[in-house]
């Protein structure tokens, strides 16, 4: 059964994974519609620090967040500033960190499904006296759904399924930053085969269901791209 | 009232530097051909394309001069494109309310009912766009249009994208457009036929500039412009529907030009008609021929003359006070010793009557 440290584990990766989705909607669906439609330079190189996510070992990003985020890095210091702590081994520190590590993963079928709607789409319903916001949420987001499904799973999934970066940035304090994959990591460690098979079972479970729903939504969505 | 235009802008090496002022009713065709910069003009009209000197005034409203640029939402302007550009998410009654909805109750001038019922659009209501054919869907864009109740219609070649048939259905649509609605409409077309059939005024475009603008039936029969010139050559009168005669199956319209003899035309007493004559449907005779088949005999003096070479010969005749060209062998103008001024008689083979 799952003990009470699993079922803390449990509520503390649901909280980040809803957490970073819900910020990583806010701030990839406007960077993925000005990926999909600008024509300026910085594109390709803005593209790219996205996708690092996607080849660089977890811990690098976690290394750079950890010096960032810490009492010494800037946004530490920042942080201490203002009268507040530094970010390192909180659950915001967290936050942050898997948003950047699962920016791509919610960026790229955004951007894949914007840049699939016709122009003259928008420009009809400019005609009709849709202002530009008011085109965004009637055309573009109805247009776009299978895009918007297929990011927040990913990103959902890929932030629950997070370790490397979790372990150096956040470590292992329950309630605060002890997620399931650490939680099994323990297990494994305290060589607790039985509690690690029923996380690992779960997750894996949960992460194959997750991916199924995506690819039934949508035959069509390129996962990934780099 | 008017419509007082000025655009000019750089796409590449194309570049569209035009000016024009036309009245604020009726059809007005943009035409010229491919590449003349009708299509870029009209997206420049509806804020699409922005300009580098742009100026456009509808009637007292400015929509754009140096200061100020409305943007495209913010013109109250119906636009229907080639290709229709419904939206694939919703359905044809959502497609219809997406601009009748976004304009405040008290702007409708022209409700929801009478535009579907006037469109033929009441069975396809929960259609979707995609199973439509060409002509439905047309219809469904001049509809959706035509809801926002706007002040200025723009039609990209509503037709060109559909097969004979699918012309065939939207052109009675187009017509009433021009007869029952107040809304001026600028047409752009590349097919002369549409142009002739529905345009009251017309601005011929080439390589981005105006080559002429003015009324229809005065720029058909300029000696200056192409089309007067062209071997399909012909002239527009505007009549009115005066008498039926039931026994031998005829219409009899008066025009400027005088009483014309068309077959029998199903078509109310009074009703506004426009007759299409064909340069070589038309020859000239000096004295009045009493044994002819052709009913269609007047009256006219030689307003102006010009040689087509090698064989042909162009001669603008005044019937009343219409215009009318007539084509004929520079040899027959020779034999009769045409001259401006000269009386004679104009005989018309076949008059087309577009109602």
């Amino acid at each position: 059964m799952l003990t009470d440290a699993d079922l803390i584990a449990l509520w503390t990766t649901l909280r980040l994974a809803t957490m970073a989705t819900l910020i990583l909607l806010a701030i990839g669906t406007p960077l993925a519609w000005w990926l999909a439609r600008t024509h300026s330079r910085l594109r390709a190189p803005i593209e790219a620090i996205i996708a690092l996510p996607l080849v660089l070992p977890p811990t690098v990003l976690g290394f750079y967040l950890l010096i960032a985020l810490g009492s010494g890095g800037p946004i530490g210091k920042l942080m201490t500033a203002f009268g507040g702590q530094p970010l390192a081994f909180t659950f915001t520190g967290l936050v942050i960190g898997s948003v950047i590590y699962s920016l791509p993963f919610v960026v790229q079928p955004l951007q894949n499904a914007f840049m699939a709607i016709d122009e003259r789409a928008l420009e009809a319903a400019a005609t009709l006296r849709a202002a530009p916001y008011d085109r965004f949420f009637s055309i573009v987001v109805p247009l776009a759904r299978p895009g918007f499904i297929t990011a927040i799973i990913l990103g959902f999934a890929h932030t629950v399924g997070e370790f490397g970066v979790v372990l150096m940035i956040g470590g292992n304090i329950p309630g605060e930053t002890q997620v399931l994959s650490i939680a099994i990591y323990d297990h494994v460690e305290a060589v607790n085969y039985a509690g690690a098979h029923l996380l690992a079972g779960g997750l894996l479970a949960t992460s194959f269901l997750m991916l199924l729903a995506v690819y039934a939504f949508n035959r069509r969505v390129a996962l990934v791209r780099l | 009232m008017n419509i007082d235009a000025r655009f000019r802008l750089k796409r590449g090496r194309f570049r569209l530097d035009v000016e024009f002022s036309i009245p604020a009713q009726g059809i007005t065709a943009l035409f010229g051909p491919s590449g003349a910069g009708k299509t870029t003009l009209l997206r420049a009209i509806a804020g699409l394309e922005r300009a580098d000197v742009g100026y456009l005034r509808i009637g007292d409203d400015v929509w754009q001069d140096a200061s100020r640029v409305l943007a495209t939402h913010e013109r109250p302007l119906g636009y229907v494109a080639q290709d229709s550009a419904l939206f694939p998410h919703l359905n044809v009654d959502g497609n219809l309310r997406y601009g009748f909805e976004r304009i405040p109750a008290n702007e409708r001038r022209i409700s929801f009912d009478d535009v579907v019922a006037w469109l033929g659009l009441g069975a396809l209501l929960e259609r979707d766009p995609k199973k439509l054919s060409g002509g439905e869907r047309q219809r469904v864009a001049i509809a959706r249009a035509l809801l926002t109740s706007p002040r200025l219609l723009l039609l990209d070649e509503p037709v060109a994208s559909l097969d004979a048939a699918g012309k065939a259905e939207i052109f009675p649509y187009l017509e009433r457009l021009h007869e029952e609605l107040e809304v001026p409409i600028l047409y752009v077309s590349h097919a002369f036929d549409e142009v002739a059939r529905l345009a009251d005024h017309m601005i011929l475009l080439n390589t981005g500039h105006v080559v002429a603008s003015g009324p229809i039936h005065e720029l058909l029969t300029r000696f200056d412009l192409p089309l007067a010139l062209s071997a399909d050559a012909e002239s527009i009168i505007e009549a009115t529907v005066a008498e039926h005669d039931e026994t031998f199956g005829l219409t009899y319209v008066d025009s400027s030009g005088g009483r014309f003899s068309v077959a029998r035309k199903d078509l109310p007493i009074g009703r506004a008609v426009r007759l299409r004559i064909l340069a070589r449907d038309i020859s000239l005779t000096l004295e009045r021929q009493s044994n002819t088949s052709i009913l269609n005999v007047f009256p006219a003096t030689v307003d102006e003359m010009a040689e087509d070479p090698p064989a042909r010969t162009i001669v603008r005749l005044r019937l009343g006070e219409a215009l009318v060209l007539a084509q004929i062998t520079r040899k027959s103008a020779a034999a009769l010793g045409l001259t401006v001024g000269q009386p004679l008689f104009a005989q018309i083979k076949s008059v087309a009557l577009l109602a």
